[in-house]
């Protein structure tokens, strides 16, 4: 016997150490760690390792920031030149957003739409990841102490990252969106086509569940869909990169992350997502006509119509085209095109002021529905190719003015002399050929 | 300081006699450590710096240097059982720490047969070990514990190549802890 475990010491140490860790292995697979629960060993070990890794990085960054605020100013002047042009370009961007924007929350207010806000986010530092291929892991400097908690979306300006997986007292885990582990409930931007974007080993992202018949083109914007309570709606995910037939009837959809993975340093962690009513106190006495009337541009009253009463409606048409000439400074919408396709940049030149709306918004008072429901349905079901989901997630960002296209359109075209009567206008609301709503 | 000399008849080299090293405890432990922390800290700074495999080039550096089958399944599963605590939650402890065991193992069997001094072997041996760790893992993880992994060769013969190549470097320089 002695002999015997003599020659084969090395043997039967080697199977005892791999048949404890086999043993160790069959008792996680049984009783895996909830979600949010550590592991003792694993928090004494990252606990242990945390300080240095965030010390390593203060110290790196302490430097790189002296170097770059105190030392090196080469191409400063130029860089601000770029800034200040850029500054000048966003003022003007904000301009037609806030405009957008402000459409939009009308919208969601007659739509009683819930939205979905991030309302406050803490700025992390990548310190560490899990130094293997098979696992993405990435480590941040913030953790509980700080209020990071389990399930929390991480993002950067560009796009999202991941989410957070487990929370230690100084640091938190991620898990990025392109681990073999992770899901995130994605949109297509254009075509509205939901599915899930999952990681690979390989670090290659894929879109998947969106079936085969579908039409997706590279390129393409991927967004957050909100489905997974984690990530709010809206944020963008990636683009497509290719599209190739898959297996069980699906597209096998490659999507390229917008936020460098591979090389993301600094993050942010959303850490409250306030849903709720967009802010109407300024909305309330307007209704949706009066916000599609804002779209058009004015109309000079002319005195003979006066006189003689409510135009035409081939007056009525003339007449605002000539006045989208000299106010907006656009020429007129040609059937099936908008004012509102274009640039709203554009038509904000066209915005109503004073007393010169008074005349237009009238009669296109009485011809639009003025109940919230039946005048903002038909726009919404365009825009998204679908029905609006279930109410809930809905940010600024993603949601367009309602088709301007129609928007606008329709209430010039389809505007009812005024002896009309409402009632006939709402059961046959005109649109003219070539604004019908796309089909998705 | 306690380098020895241990005859053996059964090995492969031409030098009958091999050179059993030894290392300070501060060396045994620090090294691990610090190659631990470099692995998981620099991959967010570099790119590709994942597929280099620092713990796993430092198991291999122990074994051979050692030459004792027991110490070296040991230090191998206990730096393999640290790179799992830093993996991730979906990763369960024991997945490097089987692999690095098998390895730690089988290198320092192989150090008592072969003369590891050489750099071509040095290179052969941390090529070959690889591939067997990378395969070792893939089995543990797709039959253990029914992960979908993907295999590939090319990949597993560029991280092998890129690692090989690195443990020469690494290698020369762990040699400064050898103590004679």
């Amino acid at each position: 016997m002695d002999t015997f475990l003599g020659r084969y010491k090395n043997l039967i140490v080697l199977a005892a150490i791999l048949f404890a860790q086999i043993i160790g292995l069959a008792v996680q697979v049984r009783r895996p760690a909830q979600v949010g629960e550590t592991r003792l060993i694993r928090l004494w070990a990252i606990s242990a390792v945390t300080p240095i890794e965030s010390a390593v990085v203060h110290a790196q960054q302490w430097t790189q920031h002296a170097w770059t605020n105190y030392v090196y100013f080469r191409g400063i002047r130029r860089e601000n030149r770029e800034l200040r042009a850029q500054i000048e370009q966003m003022k003007l961007d904000e301009a037609r957003l806030s405009e957008d924007a402000r459409m939009a929350r009308r919208v969601q207010t007659l739509l009683e739409f819930k939205e979905q806000y991030v309302e406050s986010t803490m700025a992390a530092q990548v310190i560490g990841t899990s130094g293997s291929e098979q696992s993405r892991i990435l480590y941040i400097d913030k953790g509980a102490r700080d209020g990071i908690k389990t399930d929390m979306a991480v993002i950067t300006p560009n796009g999202i990252v991941g989410k957070i997986v487990q929370v230690f007292p100084a640091s938190a885990q991620v898990l990025p969106i392109n681990d073999q582990f992770s899901g995130v409930g994605a949109v297509l931007k254009d075509t509205r086509l939901q599915g899930i974007l999952k990681g690979s080993q390989n670090g290659a992202t894929t879109l998947q569940y969106i079936m085969s018949d579908e039409k997706v083109e590279p390129g393409e914007e991927v967004l957050t869909s909100g489905g997974d309570r984690v990530f709010p709606k809206g944020l963008s995910v990636g683009k497509v990169a290719s599209v190739e037939p898959g297996k069980d009837l699906f597209l096998n959809i490659r999507v390229v992350p917008s936020a460098r993975l591979d090389q993301v340093e600094e993050v942010l962690v959303i850490t409250r997502i306030a849903e709720k009513m967009p802010d109407a106190k300024d909305l309330a006495p307007i209704r949706a006509a009066d916000i599609l009337a804002e779209r058009l541009p004015t109309v000079p009253t002319k005195p003979g119509t006066e006189a003689a009463g409510t135009p035409k409606p081939a007056e009525a048409d003339a007449a605002s085209a000539t006045s989208g000439r000299t106010a907006g400074g656009t020429p007129p919408s040609q059937p099936g095109t908008s004012s509102a396709n274009k640039p709203a940049a554009a038509t904000a030149g066209a915005k109503p002021t004073g007393g010169t709306a008074a005349p237009l918004k009238q009669p296109t008072t009485t011809a639009v529905p003025a109940s919230p429901a039946g005048a903002s349905k038909p726009t919404t079901t365009t825009r998204t190719g679908m029905p609006p989901s279930n109410g809930t997630a809905r940010p600024a960002a993603d949601l367009q003015p309602p088709s301007h296209g129609e928007a606008s359109s329709s209430p010039r075209k389809a505007q009812p002399p005024s002896d009309a009567t409402p009632g006939a206008s709402q059961d046959q609301p005109a649109k003219p050929p070539g604004t019908e709503p796309p089909q998705p | 300081m306690s380098s020895r000399v241990m005859p053996y008849r059964g090995s492969l080299t031409s030098r009958e006699q091999i050179a059993v090293y030894d290392f300070s405890w501060p060396a045994l432990i620090l090294i691990p450590l610090v190659a631990l922390l470099i692995q998981i800290f620099i991959p967010a700074k570099v790119r590709y710096f994942p597929i280099i495999d620092l713990p796993f080039m430092v198991t291999i550096f122990f074994a051979v240097a050692r030459r004792n089958p027991i110490s070296g399944c040991l230090t191998g599963c206990v730096i393999g059982l640290m790179q799992d605590l830093f993996a991730g939650p979906n990763h369960p402890l024991g997945m490097y720490g089987i692999a690095l065991t098998v390895i730690g193992y089988l290198a320092s069997s192989l150090g008592v047969k072969i003369d590891t001094e050489n750099p071509g072997s040095r290179f052969l041996i941390t090529f070959v070990f690889f591939v067997l760790h990378q395969g070792i893992y893939f089995g543990v993880a797709h039959g253990l514990l029914r992960q979908a992994q993907l295999w590939s060769w090319s990949h597993v013969a560029v991280s092998a190549l890129a690692n090989a190549v690195i443990g020469l470097l690494v290698f020369a320089f762990l040699d400064r802890f050898k103590q004679r």
